[in-house]
């Protein structure tokens, strides 16, 4: 196995990658809501290549394809305290670079910069969105579920706010923890 | 006659218009409006603003007193002092707080923040469901050591079982 390790290399990789390469059939799983703690604990580093996290992988998949609107699902948020998540910006008109749908394991920040602010939700706090100032170009490192392989590469606009959003997730963090100030926080709903 | 500031606070049932007769009875007796905020508090309408003007604030609450006649909007006129310009110097920060909601967590948690000498200049918190979300803007005295704040604010939080973030106030300068 050669892992793709240029940036080059790995957006082409993470491109290519579709769930089907997991094997297995994904459950759609129920989302957990703040304030469930395993939201705000920075979650374990997992084996990409464990049976376990193969089918987590495909239940994150999954379970983000029937929510309407969800970009991108990490494991906490389904209850599972460990570093792995999914995303897919495609339909998203904020998007510039695609990498299509992917999970990635023990992902991590690289480089980033460009910061620009913008409003963001979570399925895990569907009562409020929050203006979030996060990097607009972005280099992430990853390892693929199933092969394990280690991807580097870089995105910008949406698809890197996804990432960050995610990672973030991984970390323990909610956008609730990155929002601008007193006023950034915007109830979904009102109470009338 | 001077020229006076007037704080004027309206509480109450929400309902389209408020703002605009609130607004209009200022600028019929000339009042400039300065500073001002409103928002709604679970449904109910809540505004503070700052006018000045040449009027006595007898007349101030004559011109709002139509507001409060339907029995569901509190209205309040009083003079106020100058304010005093906040202390120079410091640094500012944003406090993001949130949990399972129960009694108290604000108040363990500005606590630690009065401690130590820091001045909340905004605040907004929310309850939803069984979240409770707090976030604040904050000045620190120069010198502050603002790795103890934190340590003190983390360690409030989680006596009162809730998490705290204390990051600094990003403004770009352009």
């Amino acid at each position: 196995m050669t892992d793709a390790v240029s940036p080059e290399q790995g957006s082409a990789r993470l491109a290519a990658w579709t769930e089907a390469e997991l094997g297995v059939e994904g459950r759609v799983l129920d989302v957990v809501r703040a304030p469930a703690g395993v939201l705000s604990a920075r979650g374990d580093d997992v084996d990409p290549t464990s049976a376990e996290t193969v089918q987590l992988a495909a239940d994150l998949v999954a379970t983000m394809r029937v929510s309407p609107g969800c970009v991108g699902l990490a494991a906490n948020q389904v209850g599972v305290g460990v570093r792995v998540f999914c995303v897919d910006v495609t339909e998203h008109p904020k998007s510039r670079t695609l990498h299509g749908t992917f999970v990635l394991c023990n992902a991590e920040v690289v480089e980033s910069s460009r910061n620009e602010r913008a409003r963001e939700g979570c399925m895990s706090v569907p009562d409020f969105t929050g203006d979030v100032k996060r990097a607009s170009r972005l280099t992430v490192r990853g390892f693929l579920p199933g092969t394990g392989e280690e991807v580097v590469f870089a995105t910008d606009a949406f698809e890197a706010r996804a990432l960050q959003h995610e990672i973030d997730h991984t970390d323990g963090f909610l956008f609730l923890d990155r929002v601008a100030g007193a006023h950034a926080i915007h109830p979904r709903q009102t109470y009338l | 006659m001077s020229n006076d500031l007037y704080a004027v606070t309206v509480l109450g049932h929400d309902r389209p218009g408020i703002i605009a007769e609130t607004t209009a009875g200022l600028a019929g007796l000339g009042l400039n409006i300065e500073d001002s905020t409103m928002t709604l508090l679970r449904g109910h309408f809540a505004m503070m603003l700052l006018c000045r003007g040449a009027v006595e604030g007898s007349a101030v609450e004559s011109a709002l007193a139509p507001l409060a006649v339907g029995g569901d909007l509190d209205v309040s006129v009083r003079p106020v002092a100058e304010g005093a310009a906040s202390g120079a110097g410091g640094t500012a920060w944003v406090l993001t707080v949130h949990g399972g909601d129960r009694p108290g967590i604000v108040s363990e948690v500005v606590g630690q923040v009065a401690s130590a000498g820091g001045n909340i200049t905004d605040l907004t918190t929310r309850l939803a469901g069984e979240l409770y979300l707090l976030v604040a803007e904050l000045d620190l005295p120069v010198g502050s050591d603002v790795a103890a704040v934190e340590a003190g604010i983390r360690a409030a939080a989680e006596r009162v079982g809730v998490t705290a973030t204390l990051r600094p106030v990003e403004a770009d300068e352009l």
